[in-house]
């Protein structure tokens, strides 16, 4: 009985192998999510097994060319440029996230969609060469 | 039930197959990275494990898999320990949307392109946090450069497809094969600025050569995975040559025809006659190709990596966000009249037109670009900003 089911489900599988009939497309992607992880956690878990631990006081210092470091917190305050461009790319990627559905529909809105979307370029636009102009894009 | 079961077993035997699949071409990327070093450089190369040293690569992995895992004494513990793990998953969640073949895809999203760009871009968290938990002074630095510079590029990869995707018109990634298999002409003929662009904001997101600033080992040691060692290292190492595939396979998908022979347009099949071979042929050509294809754009990284010097990070910003964004920008609205130009005219028009505007708009931009600098770098001394 319950052989004939697997030797069933087996041909199934063999003979249709590209199809799935009853899960949602997304369902692999989180079968594979958790995949990675096992094998990303499994392997760090199986290392312990193996690797030696001597640490010593010298080994966990902070690496600086084998002498103390002249600073031994380095979380501390950072170039504000780079912050400057964290705003710049939110500002950019979201306009990307709208351009990405009218591309895929782009021939079914024709020229009324195509001129619609030059108006929201051109707006970006002034915006971007006023960053430019006002030297957010300069790194010195 | 049966039918669900049925299903979730497919699924994990593909999910074995690729990663099984991809940690071996992570391996063997390796070797091919030092061999073609090698040959550059006229030298040999990895030699001494197994024949022209064709074992190199396991006795790496296993050289790590046994070493001494050191953790800082004034690291993040918790963080650093999450954040390879976050750095190796993100690129291994990308390739279940990768159709490898028509027969042989894990599964087929129809929003595939959309979810690689999502899912890819938390790659940055995983390096970010690296440089923050080691809290030593070149991991730190290297992961704020990290940061800055693939947000930074990450723009311009993103416009560089939507040109492709006029002409797809789908976002599932065996749609555009698909599409360029009945169209017949690869999105890379019609997208050249996009192709390009593309690439190259793809070796800048995988931190590889000329734009490899996050880990320049002449100033930043390591960069942000100096304080790693053993499998942790292994990890971010095992991320960056998954990235490559992954770029790679994407540039493969949406520029240059996935799975398509590129004799395609001689209508060669194989002959009925030859009967389990042929239903093997047709399952194996195309991912030969798709393969062939990741493989000649891997080794185009490769031998760009050993053939160009680093860029300085104001030059690599200024690439970014003055020459490509642009140009992404202008490439879209080009792409969009190059629609219409197709839809109305027959092909012996419509090439030369239509890379006749292209190097006009490349040519133009340029000059744009360079006057547009110049005038604003005037008026900013103008204004002592400087």
């Amino acid at each position: 009985m319950i052989t004939d089911v697997i030797r069933a489900m087996a041909k199934d599988i063999f003979t249709n192998f590209n199809t799935y009939r009853e899960i949602d497309p997304f369902i692999p992607i989180v079968l594979f999510l958790f995949a990675a992880l096992a094998f990303a956690i499994g392997t760090l878990l199986v290392t312990i097994i193996f690797r030696p631990s001597k640490p010593d006081d010298i080994k966990l210092s902070p690496y600086e060319c084998g002498v103390e470091p002249a600073t031994p917190d380095t979380r501390g305050s950072y170039n504000v440029r780079y912050f400057l461009i964290a705003v710049l790319f939110i500002i950019f990627d979201v306009e990307t996230i709208f351009l990405f559905p009218w591309a895929v529909v782009f021939k079914k809105i024709e020229l009324f969609g195509f001129i619609e979307m030059l108006i929201f370029i051109v707006i970006l636009f002034v915006g971007y060469f006023y960053a430019w102009r006002k030297g957010a894009l300069e790194w010195v | 039930m049966e039918g669900i079961v049925r299903d979730v077993i497919i699924a994990l035997i593909k999910i074995a197959i690729v990663l099984g699949g991809v940690a071996l071409g992570v391996a063997y990327s390796t070797y091919l990275e030092r061999k073609v070093a090698g040959w550059i450089q006229v030298r040999f190369g990895p030699m001494r494990v197994g024949p022209h040293g064709l074992l190199q690569p396991i006795a790496d992995g296993l050289k790590l898999f046994i070493k001494e895992d050191i953790m800082p004494r004034q690291a993040d513990k918790l963080i650093f320990y999450l954040s390879p793990v976050i750095c190796l998953v993100p690129a291994f969640a990308v390739l279940a949307v990768i159709p490898w073949g028509p027969d042989f895809y894990i599964t087929d999203l129809n929003i595939g392109l959309l979810y690689i760009f999502a899912v890819a871009s938390l790659g940055i968290f995983g390096i970010v946090m690296a440089g923050w938990a080691s809290n030593s002074k070149y991991p730190m630095l290297g992961g704020l450069r990290s940061a800055a510079q693939m947000v930074s590029y990450e723009v311009s990869l993103g416009l560089s497809v939507i040109g492709a995707l006029i002409f797809a018109e789908s976002l599932s990634m065996v749609g555009i094969v698909e599409k360029q298999m009945t169209t017949g002409v690869w999105f890379v003929f019609l997208q050249p600025v996009g192709f390009v662009i593309y690439f190259i904001c793809g070796l800048a997101e995988t931190n590889r050569l000329p734009f490899d600033l996050p880990e320049a080992e002449q100033e930043l040691v390591a960069g942000f995975h100096t304080e790693y060692s053993a499998m942790k290292f292994a990890f971010f190492f095992l991320a960056e040559y998954t990235n490559m595939i992954v770029v790679s396979s994407i540039a493969t998908t949406v520029f240059l025809g996935g799975w398509g022979s590129p004799f395609a347009f001689l209508g060669i099949e194989f002959p009925r006659s030859l009967g389990i071979v042929k239903s093997v042929l047709d399952f194996g050509m195309p991912i030969f190709w798709f393969l062939l294809k990741v493989f000649l754009l891997m080794f185009f990284m490769i031998w760009v990596r050993w053939t160009f010097p680093r860029y300085r990070y104001d030059q690599l910003m200024n690439i970014g966000w003055k020459v490509l964004l642009p140009f992404a920008i202008l490439n879209i609205i080009f792409s969009g009249l190059e629609f219409t130009l197709y839809e109305e005219l027959d092909w012996y028009l419509f090439y030369p037109l239509a890379w006749l505007i292209m190097g006009v708009m490349v040519v133009f931009g340029f000059r744009l670009i360079k006057n547009f600098d110049q005038f604003s770098y005037s008026k900013m001394r103008e204004e002592g900003i400087e």
